[in-house]
């Protein structure tokens, strides 16, 4: 066995060990965040978690308002959001290319889907929140539809610039317009893909609390109507964690575990989504 | 199925060999090519015959494919790539800058080298481009698939899976089904580019069949990089070399008694 190999074998265990030992210290911290939540937030998950309302200081309830709340702005600024994005992915991969409107667009989109969640929180509290001089249900959604937007915008245009140019020249071929090509067969093709992104942005605004702060503010009843304040799990989870009340800080936890589920669940269905649609 | 019959009745004497001369479906004249600077195709001048088959053939990069895909004006989808010239079609120069395109490419159909299936069932994938230009009830278009399939030798094979997508078919049976597609919307010519170099030697012998059928009906123009293929499908062929076309003549004239000194190098593998 010659040095040079002997060196190489040293080099390889070394690397070997060094990765591993940095996957574990990602892992161990992973793991504990993990841990802690279900240790304190599976205590109070009950029944009672989904019937009852957010309660008053020092007395038991549940967290139904909020789930509610949450599930509602959430979901008006996911259909808000989801036309918008993939429309303008449309226009990046398959008109714009490479002109300046689409370069531009690009370059903002970017900056729009790295900027933090707080400013995108501000920006729709000076424009909404403080003309019509009042928080909202409504303006919690724009303003996470803000922040889902850009994601949208960046995975249907990478998926539609995956379709091989082959099968849209075959579109194109028997004579299809443009505008059929894209619906009937490249978005088709890529379907499973741009689902993912919308799925993935899904999960990503059930998570955000700042920009639910300055917008949808809280409620402490059950309310449906969107033009009013409107309880929302991470706005609970944020009022109650920093409480000195021990039923309100267990229902704090609670809370996280739920959005945690929730966004675990969608995130194992955006990928089977995206394997089945990638086997066929 | 008519117009076939009858094509049958009224030219009984067509066989591979012996060929009554055919007025010409479209006529290429002084037609330039350019990718940006790079001058691709250098005044080529030919007639495409009608009811025949016309194979083009050459060494890689010669300028067949790009002189196929000036047929249906497929290069007008990318910019940057321009031609010149003429190219004569059902009474319209098809360069002309305003060629409907849509429209040009329904009666131009096109097969390309790698199957591409569209992300739907083998049902519509056909119906596909016949919805297009057609207004067909449910009845009409289930008889308009069958013919189709039946025309791509695929019928047997595809008619108790159609509702299954045509992705999931195996390489040879998605060509054959984008032949049937492009059969499907009763294209006037039909352009197939290399259709059988992804395909084992099975599926490439039930091709050249087809093309053998087709032919009755349509006017087909082939890009191959096998000359034995050309050989064995087509009443024309085409020499091309650096962008030029050096030699055009029926096909057994070329292959037996090429008239330049460059088709017979090649044929014979001495140079390409």
């Amino acid at each position: 066995m010659n040095n040079l190999y002997r060196r190489r074998l040293f080099v390889n265990r070394f690397n070997l060990v060094a990765s591993l030992g940095t996957m574990a210290f990602g892992m161990t911290f992973l793991i504990w965040i993990l841990a802690i939540l279900f240790y304190r937030g599976f205590e109070t998950l009950s029944p009672s978690l989904f019937t009852q309302m957010t309660p008053p200081p020092g007395s038991a309830g549940g967290l139904a308002n909020a789930i509610f709340g949450s599930v509602v702005i959430v979901g008006a600024a996911t259909f808000i959001s989801t036309p918008i994005g993939i429309l303008a992915g449309i226009y990046l991969a398959e008109y714009g290319k490479s002109g300046w409107i689409a370069r531009a667009t690009r370059f903002i989109n970017d900056i729009l889907l790295s900027a933090p969640s707080i400013v995108i929180g501000l920006f729709i509290y000076t424009v909404y929140v403080a003309r019509v001089q009042h928080f909202s249900g409504w303006a919690g959604s724009f303003a996470l539809a803000l922040i889902a937007i850009p994601v949208v915008v960046r995975t249907t245009e990478n998926m539609l610039q995956l379709v091989p140019s082959s099968l849209r020249e075959a579109a194109v071929a028997l004579g299809a317009p443009m505008w059929k090509v894209i619906l009937m067969v490249t978005l088709k093709a890529v379907r499973g893909g741009v689902i993912t992104g919308i799925l993935l942005a899904v999960a990503r605004m059930s998570g955000e609390t700042a920009p639910l702060l300055f917008t949808a503010l809280n409620n402490q009843f059950w309310s449906t109507d969107m033009s009013k304040p409107m309880a929302n799990l991470p706005v609970a989870i944020f009022q109650f964690a920093l409480s000195p009340f021990q039923e309100w800080q267990d229902l704090a936890w609670a809370g996280a575990l739920l959005i945690t589920l929730t966004v675990l669940v969608i995130n194992i269905l955006a990928r089977s989504v995206f394997k089945q649609a990638s086997v066929r | 199925m008519n117009n076939m019959e009858t094509s049958l009745v009224s030219r009984p004497e067509v066989t591979a060999s012996a060929l009554p001369p055919s007025p010409p479906k479209m006529t290429i004249r002084k037609l330039d090519f350019h990718y940006g600077k790079f001058h691709a195709l250098k005044d080529v001048n030919l007639d495409i015959a009608e009811r025949r088959v016309t194979a083009f053939i050459g060494p890689s990069g010669c300028g067949k494919s790009t002189l196929l895909r000036t047929f249906n004006r497929m290069y007008s989808l990318y910019p940057g790539q321009r031609a010149t010239g003429e190219i004569h079609f059902n009474g319209h120069n098809i360069l002309d800058a305003g060629t409907d395109l849509n429209m040009l490419r329904a009666k131009v159909g096109m097969v390309f080298q790698k199957p591409t299936p569209f992300p739907m069932s083998i049902y519509d994938n056909i119906a596909f481009g016949v919805s297009l230009y057609e207004n067909l009830g449910q009845r009409e278009m289930d008889e308009r698939v069958e013919w189709a399939l039946t025309k791509a030798a695929m019928w047997t094979e595809a008619k108790d899976i159609l509702k299954q997508s045509g992705m999931a078919l195996s390489g040879g049976q998605q060509q054959r089904l984008c032949i049937a597609r492009a059969v499907a919307v009763k294209p006037d010519v039909l352009l197939l580019d290399e259709p059988t170099s992804a395909l084992d030697p099975i599926s490439t012998a039930k091709i050249e069949e087809l093309i053998t059928e087709l032919k009755e009906d349509y006017t087909i123009a082939i890009v191959t990089h096998n000359m034995q293929q050309a050989a064995r499908v087509s009443d024309f062929t085409a020499y091309m070399y650096l962008g030029e076309l050096i030699e055009f003549s029926e096909t057994d004239q070329l292959f037996l008694k090429p008239k330049r000194k460059e088709t017979e190098d090649y044929i014979t593998g001495r140079f390409g």
